[in-house]
């Protein structure tokens, strides 16, 4: 432990993974090599991009292989990268898995388009799946294609639109003081530059 | 009102139930249907009246109805309700008085924080996503501190770890006392809320003697700790800690082996493990179950690994077996508390690498606390740089390289972790939250099968939902 | 004053307005709350009811679970757009004479959180007695918004009402209740960045 932090910029020069989680890569490269986008990763985690034709049958491997026993999905994440980078798939559901037996973590990212959001749905290899996609539907409006029960989670049942998209205003009303008033959070300039708006 | 985009997929449907997709929550005449499907009067109230959001309403009372039972009972508790810890909403389907099925219904806390994090700065990302989790917001505020730090690519300070440990450790202590509180109220004993209250005020004492503020404290930030501990505050901790001990006691005698809490809770809510791992719980259920996971232990973060502490496990799996759990727990993390007062490691509390500390240097002067005046000295009198530091980064912000990073902890109801997503911007770019409560509480429908109406009550305490966490 | 007959027209007075007096300690003597505990602030709304700050030397000690049987909401942590329509219905249920206190800065005026998913103060749906700000407000400051309260109560001061525009006035209050399709266009009646058009 260093009692100096620095701030590093420091990107991986060539990723790298983990040993504990080769045989599972390898395994992955040898049954679903065409479904494989990539394989990357940031400051020591694994994260591997799928197509989403065969990823039930990449998360049932990831499930039942006794060298990977992911048994546990932590979390499927919705992310919209409409001002991350330049594709034109913007909408991400990114799978957090967990194994119990070694100990290892890995991510799967399926991205997709707004016109065609379908991603099959992991409600039947794993049953945790059933409110973290409806989150993703409802936040995203990602299309999860067999899920028993598609329907808005948090917002209410008859709202439009997708609130974390980027796209998306972030709402809010203008606050009135007596001598001053601020306008809601999305709509100041700031002067170091809002980079990410 | 524009028709609601219903997406194609399959449902399971009741042979007896014509698929008629009924848009939620919309008051209109449904057409005449054939004899499979009887339009009851109870549904057509069901659209009127719960147009606030029907959940699955309208197919749970088409399905009781189909069914041509007349003793199954829709029923709605929630979402304000004495015994749901917080805003949670349960439809039930009675028959009698045991439980066919429930389906909770969860949405109406939801306060965007994710989304806004996207329009604070880092540092204030904090103060939004503590108020998540509001009975352990420094967990919340540790486990975001430690996925920025992961991007950034530093650790805090070994002081900072360690205080931090101490804190979670004491929150871990006193969201578990709410939970005996409410749980105990919930079940009848009223007394049990008013000890685990009292108890609760002494950790709060000890909190805003550190952080200045009894709850949402937003004193973890990235790099560090804003502030040390004051004078006298190690003394506090010693005396509380001895004082738990003894009151943990008095709880155990109080429940353990009392004959009523044993028939409300033994056997109540069982679910056995596999289903727990397939539903994704983490935390004290998953540990009365008997698999002893803990990421304090697995894979330690904050200097864990340094302190000795057992994981307590049970086997029943049922709400005793939790209770069982929760109460170990509190015991090992006296056990972690006395041993970080003895190994605490002196120097800084925050990094001081200008770029990423936070620069504030907080000192209790005659007009109370603030900046300390050898800093303002510093930053008015001596150096520009350091002037120009201070005000980029109160202003601006730390900027964190572009990546992803998932950081996981172990907090009082589970895995609690954080995807953090920067595009190299002084803004958090997505900030996802892995609550535990959100996926726990998937379990409740399965171990709610069967039930008495107060047993649900039991068990769905024994998931110690706070839907802050859930609803974010 | 006049004595005995003439109920039709009952006069001022010594005796009613001691009539009035002693309903009013009565109402304010055992000011029963509902539960409407929604987030952080309902955990300190339980600290206070709970043994060190004690509300039971109010009166005020049990929450009714059913509002038919309170007389006070204390609207305690951030209201949802979901939420909303749940709380309007609570206080419709509940019988005269009632009384909100808002407490928190979330329930007061939205909070921290100036968001799609908040309403931005409660009083846009009921008509709230007191505010009492805070993040939370500690018990102590939740007790003097009470105690406050009580002293209004005794005072026999009028009750607010809901602050809504006057009829055809043109113009919708700022931040009117929103509707809940969030389709990407701004809030009805909100000019969100407009700069204070009023």
């Amino acid at each position: 432990m260093t009692t100096e932090p620095t701030t590093a910029e420091a990107s991986e020069n060539g990723f790298r993974p983990p040993d504990a989680l080769q045989p599972v890569l390898t395994g992955l490269r040898e049954r679903f090599e065409d479904a494989i986008l990539d394989v990357g990763g940031h400051r020591g985690e694994v994260v591997v991009e799928l197509e989403r034709e065969r990823l039930v049958e990449v998360c049932t491997f990831l499930r039942d292989h006794p060298a990977a026993r992911f048994r546990q999905l932590a979390s499927i994440t919705g992310i919209d990268y409409l001002k991350y980078d330049d594709r034109p798939e913007r909408l991400c559901a990114d799978y957090n898995l967990y194994s119990f037996d070694h100990n290892i973590r890995i991510r799967l990212k399926v991205r997709v388009t707004v016109e065609d959001p379908n991603i099959p749905s992991v409600t039947g290899v794993w049953p945790a799946a059933n409110f973290m996609e409806r989150e993703a539907y409802d936040f995203f409006g990602i299309r999860f294609d067999g899920h028993p029960n598609l329907v808005r989670i948090q917002m209410p049942e008859d709202w439009e639109g997708y609130p974390q998209r980027k796209d998306y205003p972030l709402g809010g009303v203008d606050v009135d003081y007596i001598n001053a008033h601020i306008p809601p959070p999305d709509t100041r300039r700031y002067k170091g530059g809002w980079t990410s708006t | 009102m524009s028709e609601v985009e219903t997406p194609d997929v399959d449902r399971p449907t009741s042979a007896l139930v014509e698929e008629v997709v009924v848009p939620p929550g919309e008051a209109r005449d449904l057409p005449p249907t054939p004899a499979a499907r009887q339009v009851s009067l109870n549904e057509r109230r069901a659209h009127q009246v719960v147009a606030m959001g029907g959940g699955d309403w309208a197919e749970v009372t088409a399905r009781a109805d189909a069914e041509g039972q007349d003793d199954v009972m829709v029923i709605n508790m929630g979402p304000q309700h004495p015994s749901t810890h917080g805003v949670l909403r349960l439809v039930v389907e009675l028959k009698g008085e045991e439980v066919i099925s429930l389906q909770p219904v969860v949405g109406y806390l939801h306060t965007g924080i994710e989304k806004t994090c996207e329009y604070r700065t880092w540092v204030q990302g904090v103060t939004l996503v503590t108020r998540m989790d509001y009975l352990a917001p420094i967990f919340n505020e540790t486990a975001y501190c430690l996925a920025v730090e992961k991007l950034l690519g530093i650790e805090a300070p070994p002081r900072a770890q360690a205080l931090r440990v101490l804190m979670m450790e004491l929150n871990r202590i006193s969201s578990h006392l709410v939970w005996l509180a409410t749980t105990g109220l919930e079940l009848g004993a009223l007394s049990i809320m008013l000890y685990g209250f009292r108890e609760r005020e002494e950790i709060l004492d000890i909190l805003e003697d550190v952080t200045g503020l009894r709850m949402n404290h937003a004193w973890v930030r990235p790099a560090g700790v804003s502030q040390d501990l004051p004078e006298g505050t190690e003394d506090k901790i010693r005396a509380f800690v001895r004082d738990m001990r003894a009151k943990a006691d008095e709880y155990e005698t109080l429940l353990t082996n009392n004959p009523i809490w044993l028939e409300r809770t033994k056997g109540i809510g069982h679910l056995p493990l596999d289903d727990l791992i397939g539903l994704g719980t983490t935390g004290p259920m998953l540990r009365a179950a008997g698999l002893a996971h803990d990421l304090r232990k697995v894979q330690p973060y904050c200097g864990y690994e340094q302190y000795e502490f057992d994981v307590p496990t049970a086997t029943g799996s049922d709400v005793y077996a939790r209770y069982q759990v929760r109460l170990a727990e509190m015991r090992e993390s006296l056990r972690i508390v006395e041993q970080v007062l003895d190994s605490l490691p002196d120097g800084p509390v925050m990094s001081t690498d200008p770029k990423v500390g936070w620069p504030a240097k907080l000192a209790l002067g005659p007009d109370g606390l603030g900046n300390s005046p050898a800093h303002v000295q510093h930053i008015m009198g001596e150096s520009m740089e350091a002037l120009i530091h201070h005000f980029k980064q109160v202003t601006e912000g730390i900027k964190v390289p572009r990546g992803e990073v998932y950081v996981p902890i172990e907090s009082p109801r589970g895995e609690l972790g954080y995807h953090v997503v920067s595009d190299g911007s002084n803004l958090p770019y997505r900030v996802h939250v892995r609550d535990p409560s959100f996926v726990n509480l998937q379990t409740v429908s399965e171990m709610t099968l069967g039930l008495l109406v107060a047993d649900v009550i039991a068990a769905l305490s024994s998931t110690d939902p706070v839907l802050g966490g859930v609803d974010r | 004053m006049q004595t005995g007959s003439g109920l039709e027209k009952m006069p001022g007075g010594i005796l009613v307005t001691t009539v009035e007096k002693l309903a009013n300690w009565a109402r304010k003597g055992s000011l029963w709350p509902a539960t409407f505990g929604l987030a952080c602030c309902a955990i300190e709304m339980m600290a206070t009811g709970a043994g060190r700050y004690d509300l039971a030397r109010f009166g005020m000690e049990v929450f009714r679970a059913s509002p038919r049987q309170a007389d006070l909401m204390i609207v305690s942590g951030r209201v949802s757009q979901k939420m909303a329509p749940v709380l309007r219905t609570i206080y419709d249920q509940m019988p005269e004479p009632k009384w909100v206190i808002s407490m928190g800065v979330c329930a007061t005026s939205g909070g921290m959180f100036n968001n799609y998913a908040i309403v931005q103060g409660v009083d846009q749906i009921v008509p709230v007695d007191m505010y009492v700000p805070g993040c939370p407000p500690r018990p102590e400051m939740l007790m003097d918004g009470i105690l406050r309260l009580h002293e209004k109560i005794m005072k026999g001061e009028p009750r607010s009402k809901l602050v809504l525009e006057p009829e055809g006035s043109g113009e919708p209050r700022r931040g009117a209740p929103v509707s809940r399709k969030g389709s990407g266009e701004p809030r009805r009646g909100a000019p969100v960045g407009s700069g204070g058009a009023r």
